[in-house]
């Protein structure tokens, strides 16, 4: 039996129970997975690793000068969520979300929550990621944050927490849907049988969410013209940003294929100059245009925030986002959930300690070798400090950072991620995970059932990045009423 | 105010919500460069395998016989320069390697895949998802070849791969990809890219020195032909036309002239012209701008020429102004259609500063 021998020490295991027993949840798949011989599985995972090496389903790995690609590691166990932890989940990042956007919109109109002092407004005008241009311009519908991808975990006792929002250009989107198909070749039965939720509808809603920030004027044809802005082939996450336009169905541009006239954004075809409505850029801020921004970028086009001010174009996201998602913003997520909503947040997230409170700072620097240490603009897993992990040097040298600029970091207590069963050589063994599930900002606020979960596949690791040695698994949402009789 | 003037018909009107008809100027190129890429990639493989095939009915094979045979060859890939840089003598092995595998000349089989390949990946949402596959399955099997395995294992079922490998990719660019502009585009690059190539294997043949006179329309002489026409894949065909006597300038008629035969010069350079007149949208027997006229003139050369004028021109120079020819349209396609001149940067920059200002 696959499933013989499976430990999961002393951590909080989404399969099994502290006592050896599977959760009622993975009961089916367990049945349908546990009997299977060694050889078998072991063809299927193989057969699916082939299938992303065909498909081109890969990343580049930058600091390789043959410009390998590798794919994305695939661990062929999902990842399940019963109906009414999703809901939860549900219900918390659609509070979340639209909470930061009322949030964006304040800070770059009245400012009514520094006014207030429910923020210090140091935080936020100090703030790399706030961009001044943007004071008092109105975006369309009043939507600054039109794709998320927050990331959560789960800690000890199995309880959700928000680690960190990504409301600038999050990724993975393709991975959860090509993880999908994957996993559907690899066990139609089990699939079948199963009752999970359907991540499929994820591209047109998206497009859906892009279509309706369409400026009112818009070219006047049936639909407006919308395109995904990408830095081009190079870019580690072309596969999906190609991906995502064939599956909606627009062009996908870099910037040398766009021009502005009358501050209107053109594209350049074979028949002539285009007008583009809305652009989902997969470009952050600083490269988007280099006549505001840096004038070094050769990715972006002069004169688009320009089109984008006179409201001829729409960005998705939108520009100065990321000061919601900035990591000492993060400290204040729950205040503002409460200032803007009245309400208390669903999601709980990690206890946070900032570096610029005295109080909290000097706890910070008496407790390094318990904390872990992020930089607050930094992303995908860079920048950061394991204090119980660290050696006396690299703590010193935070220790230094520390000091000298405190407002760039933050502090929490590592939270002993859960754990998931995740094929080794030839057995199971448990493996840190995390979940980034997709939230769009359209119509309505819409949280697709499912996302990609991330799993260390380096024994004892905790980091899930891609870059850094993560791997990935499907994600299935249970129906309300899905099967958990055994797999027959 | 005057439109980007480094753009491609800017004179012409802004196009208003022209939904899914319009396609971008570097996806055009991309989409014609994977084509001829790929096309490359299977004639040179045919280039290769008719040529090691002709060797083995040499009797006596040395040093000098090998060079005189394989320098041709490399002259018709025009790699010779780069060849002798990296190789003292040309030998079957050195030529193959050379040829098929080497990185550094990108006129290899390998760095041909490879480019048709990334061409692609910059068009991935505009090809199907089984076109890709088999760009992707190409370019992995190349990724683990060797020269020395292939070497051993014998190059011709190589080959024969390489070829199915584009054969499979036409095939499924016929039942997949609408019949849009990007089409004309894929079919425009690969017919112009065969006629280019037919034209360099059979050039080759005339390089190729018989080890006697006398040789000449013999058996060794009449086994070459044959090897070169299966290696265009016209064995079959040339022979329902002439009835089984293979006679040089009947091949060479054959291959330049057959109107039905998919592979000839002349039947390729007619699709070219037929995708001119599509992609342009000027009607059939008209031209509007002398790079149209200039093929136009030429395509109706090729109709109604005669065996006799091209033996008269010297067989080896016809080739040549052929590919002249088709280096002119290309050239003229590519600028008018693909190629758009990069934006001055700094100038746009400026530009949209002042505007700013002026706000």
């Amino acid at each position: 039996m696959l499933f013989d021998n499976y430990q999961t020490d002393t951590f909080f295991d989404e399969m099994f129970a502290a006592d050896g027993t599977i959760r009622p949840h993975y009961q089916h798949a367990a049945n349908a997975l546990n009997p299977l011989p060694c050889d078998e599985y072991r063809h299927k995972q193989a057969a699916v690793e082939l299938a992303f090496m065909r498909g081109g389903i890969t990343f580049t790995v930058y600091d390789d000068s043959r410009g390998t690609e590798r794919i994305f590691p695939f661990d062929c166990v999902p990842r399940i969520i019963p109906s009414d932890e999703w809901q939860t989940i549900e219900r918390g990042l659609i509070q979340r979300i639209t909470a930061l956007n009322l949030f964006l919109h304040d800070i770059y109109h009245e400012q009514k929550i520094l006014k207030d002092r429910a923020i210090p407004p140091q935080y936020v005008l100090s703030a790399r990621h706030f961009r001044r241009e943007f004071m008092h311009f109105q975006v369309p519908k009043d939507i600054y944050i039109h794709i998320c991808g927050s990331d959560l975990i789960r800690d000890h006792d199995g309880r959700y927490l928000v680690l960190e929002d990504n409301l600038r250009c999050p990724s993975g989107a393709s991975y959860m849907l090509e993880n999908r198909s994957a996993l559907k070749r690899a066990f139609p039965d089990l699939f079948r049988s199963a009752g999970v939720r359907s991540v499929e509808g994820y591209p047109q809603t998206l497009l859906g969410g892009l279509q309706h920030v369409a400026p009112t004027n818009f070219n006047g044809s049936n639909a407006p013209t919308v395109v995904l802005l990408t830095p081009g082939v190079f870019n580690s996450a072309y596969f999906e940003h190609a991906f995502l336009a064939r599956q909606m169905g627009i062009p996908i541009v870099e910037g040398r294929d766009l021009v502005i006239r009358d501050a209107k954004v053109y594209m350049r075809t074979t028949s002539g100059l285009v007008q583009v409505d809305v652009i989902y850029r997969r470009i952050d801020d600083d490269f988007l245009d280099p006549s505001v921004f840096r004038s070094d970028s050769v990715l972006g086009v002069p004169g688009l925030v320009n089109a984008a001010r006179a409201g001829n174009v729409c960005l998705a996201n939108s520009i100065g986002t990321g000061i919601a998602d900035d990591k000492v913003m993060y400290y204040f997520v729950p205040k503002i959930i409460k200032y803007y909503l009245g309400e208390e947040p669903i999601l709980a997230q990690v206890d946070t300690f900032l570096a610029s409170e005295a109080k909290d700072r000097s706890y910070i620097l008496d407790n390094l070798e318990k904390l872990v240490v992020k930089s607050a603009n930094e992303a995908g897993g860079y920048g950061m400090l394991m204090g119980p992990w660290a050696s006396k040097e690299e703590i010193e040298t935070f220790r230094q950072n520390i000091i000298e600029n405190p407002r760039n970091f933050i502090a929490q207590p590592p939270i002993s991620l859960s754990r998931h069963p995740t094929w080794g050589d030839d057995h199971f063994e448990g493996r840190h995970i995390d979940l980034r599930p997709y939230v769009l900002f359209g119509e309505n606020v819409t949280v697709t059932p499912g996302g990609l979960t991330r799993v260390a596949l380096r024994k004892g690791s905790l980091v899930v990045n891609s870059s850094q040695g993560g791997g990935s698994k499907d994600t299935w949402v249970l129906h309300p009423n899905a099967n958990t009789a055994p797999f027959a | 105010m005057t439109l980007d003037p480094t753009t491609r018909n800017a004179r012409d009107q802004i196009k208003q919500g022209a939904q899914s008809t319009f396609m971008l100027s570097r996806v055009a190129a991309s989409l014609y460069w994977m084509s001829r890429y790929l096309e490359r990639a299977e004639n040179l493989a045919r280039l290769l395998d008719v040529n090691l095939q002709l060797l083995l009915d040499f009797e006596t094979v040395n040093d000098e016989t090998l060079n005189a045979h394989w320098v041709p060859v490399l002259r018709a890939a025009e790699e010779e320069e780069r060849f002798f840089k990296l190789y003292e003598v040309a030998d079957s092995k050195s030529v193959m390697t050379f040829l098929t595998f080497r990185e550094d000349n990108p006129n290899s089989v390998l760095s041909c895949i490879n480019a048709a390949r990334e061409n692609a990946r910059q068009v991935r949402d505009q090809i199907s998802m089984e076109m890709w596959e088999v760009l992707n399955d190409a370019y992995l099997f190349l990724q683990g070849a060797n020269a020395e395995s292939v070497w051993a294992a014998g190059a011709c079922a190589f080959f024969d791969q390489v070829k199915r490998y584009s054969h499979l990719f036409q095939g499924i660019t016929d039942s997949t990809f609408s019949r849009n502009e990007g089409y004309e585009f894929i079919q425009f690059g690969k017919y112009l890219e065969r006629s280019d190539m037919t034209t360099r294997i059979l050039d080759v043949k005339y390089h190729i020195l018989l080890p006697k006179v006398t040789d000449v329309g013999g058996a060794v002489d009449t086994a070459q032909w044959q090897s070169l026409l299966k290696s265009t894949s016209a064995l079959e065909a040339y022979r329902r036309f002439h009835v089984a006597e293979i006679v040089p300038w009947k091949v060479n008629q054959f291959l330049i002239f057959s109107e039905s035969f998919p592979r000839s010069i002349r039947f390729c350079v007619e699709q070219v012209g037929d995708f001119v007149h599509r992609i342009t949208n000027t009607p059939v027997g008209q031209f509007a701008n002398e790079g149209e006229r200039r093929f136009a003139r030429f395509v109706h050369q090729l109709r109604f020429m005669t065996m006799e004028e091209v033996m008269y021109e010297g067989v080896h120079d016809y080739f040549q102004r052929v590919q002249k020819e088709l280096d002119a349209i290309a050239e003229h396609m590519f600028e008018e259609f693909m190629y758009h001149p990069p934006v001055d940067t700094a100038a746009e920059i400026r530009l949209h500063q002042q505007e700013q200002q002026q706000q």
